[in-house]
């Protein structure tokens, strides 16, 4: 089980739980405003971006490469970017805090 | 090569150079061939711009066939931008419930006739009815206006032997300016209602711009929706494991739909106009020429995508563009995954299989390249499942 906590564009703030999926998931099952997850999850549509609380990144880690190549060219891209649908829920994201880019 | 395979003509190309130039009645076109370099012109508009002369952006360019801009498609921030905030939640809709109910009971019914049927063509007599009837959904008309879009054929701009037929599309444009006369004396909840009592710029929205965003919904949706279809439906017919795997595993549907709109890539390019000395892989651009992003041959780039010519049904990482790439991105996206999710669940529903029995492929020429796009026509036999 993992806590993971979104705070929107508004500064609205929507802690889920969940053990499986992935972060987007979670994400749009719990109506997080700003993260559509058109495509599903494959990495295509990058309407998922999330930062990452610097504290957190450890926990998170990297994009992968044709994930950065997605990130590369948002407008709102920062050292701590990440696709939630890239981030797979496990015990190791408990606690982290993620700020919707859009 | 098996009948419903779709090669990828732009390999060598993209490979070796990157960039295809073509020619289109006097006003040639770079075609930008691999991934990321489509991806970098689609976000530079301000280098490349999609507010042109209207209809020079499409290839082949339509300038010489209308005046009407359409809209956003036609627009460079930050108009387009004011027209997306206005139109995109209107094209969210087919995530909504009643929405679904509604397309699901349209798609099914096509399929129990097509299980009576001995076979069917399936461009005219399933997709294209399919495509017109859910057009009634997202433009939140009668249902029976599908019958005025079926008697349009499969291009609402092209006739059968003409690509720029300016009379056809004469006929899209008279029966919009009746539908707005109609929607200013009655509103309603229709889009046409709703664009017409839209503001951008702090200023009513015009009739002309209402027009061009109409357009647009016909044009941007119809061949590229009824290709979609019925190379969904060929591609099952010549893979029956597919379809098996897709009735057992419909965790998987998600990434399917995904990886068979990679593949087809139904709209093959679009194109764009330097306002300024360029150059995309050592291709000089020049100002007010025109380059176009190649989805259909970005789509296919091995350097991005493991097997590119493969179909791999739950493809986990699938960075494809078919939908576009950036603010431009396919507006009828929503309305097109959602027609396909609900197309794949209602084929495992009710059909055991499906068979070829003729078909004729529709092949684009673009210079050097000839690219398989869909059918001109193709016959199927559907065979209900079978509990």
């Amino acid at each position: 089980m993992a806590k993971i906590t979104f705070i929107t564009q508004d500064n609205d703030t929507i802690t889920a739980e969940a053990t499986t999926g992935t972060v987007m998931e979670l994400a749009v099952d719990n109506g997080v405003q700003g993260i559509d997850g058109d495509c599903g999850g494959v990495c295509s549509c990058a309407t998922c971006h999330v930062h990452v609380r610097p504290e957190d990144f450890e926990k998170t880690g990297g994009p992968n490469d044709i994930e950065k190549d997605m990130l590369e060219l948002d407008d709102e891209v920062s050292e701590y970017s990440r696709l939630s649908c890239q981030l797979d829920v496990s015990e190791a994201l408990d606690g982290i805090i993620l700020k919707v880019a859009h | 090569m098996s009948q419903s395979d779709h090669p990828d003509p732009f390999k060598e190309a993209r490979t070796n150079t990157g960039v295809q130039e073509i020619d289109d009645q006097s006003d040639p076109v770079a075609m930008v061939l691999r991934l990321k370099d489509v991806r970098k012109c689609a976000r530079n508009w301000e280098t490349y711009s999609s507010q042109a002369r209207a209809g020079r952006i499409v290839v082949p360019s339509e300038v010489n066939i209308r005046d009407i801009r359409q809209v956003p498609f036609e627009l460079d921030p930050p108009l387009h931008g004011e027209f997306r905030q206005i139109m995109d939640p209107w094209f969210k809709r087919p995530l909504e419930e009643g929405y679904q109910n509604a397309l699901r009971e349209q798609i099914r019914t096509l399929i129990q006739a097509a299980n009576n049927s001995d076979a069917v063509e399936a461009v005219h007599d399933f997709s294209l009815p399919l495509q017109s009837r859910a057009l009634t959904l997202l433009l939140n008309v009668p249902f029976e206006e599908a019958d005025t879009y079926i008697s349009w054929g499969t291009h609402v701009f092209r006739s059968e032997d003409n690509p720029l037929d300016a009379g056809k599309a004469q006929v899209l444009y008279d029966y919009i300016d009746r539908k707005m006369d109609e929607a200013e004396a009655n509103p309603g909840d229709d889009l046409f209602s709703v664009l017409l009592a839209s503001t951008v710029e702090d200023r009513p929205v015009t009739r002309e711009e209402v027009m061009g965003a109409i357009v647009l919904t016909f044009a941007g949706g119809r061949d590229t929706v009824i290709n979609m279809v019925t190379n969904t439906l060929a591609y099952l017919a010549d893979h029956p494991e597919a379809l098996e795997r897709l009735r057992s595993e419909p965790e998987i549907h998600r990434r399917a739909i995904e990886e068979l709109i990679r593949y087809f890539s139904p709209l093959t390019h679009m194109g764009r106009v330097a306002t300024e000395e360029s150059s995309v892989c050592e291709h000089a651009v020049k100002k007010d020429s025109r380059i176009s992003l190649c989805w259909a041959s970005a789509n296919r780039d091995d350097t991005v995508f493991e097997r590119p010519n493969e179909v791999v049904l739950d493809r986990k990482v699938n960075p494809h563009i078919s939908f576009g790439f950036g603010h431009h991105n396919c507006l009828g996206a929503t309305h097109a995954r959602t027609i396909l999710k609900i197309l794949i669940e209602e084929l495992c529903e009710n059909v055991g299989r499906i068979q070829i029995k003729d078909q004729e492929e529709n092949i684009e020429h673009w210079g050097p390249f000839d690219r398989k796009v869909g059918y001109n026509n193709i016959q199927l036999a559907f065979d209900a499942l079978t509990s």
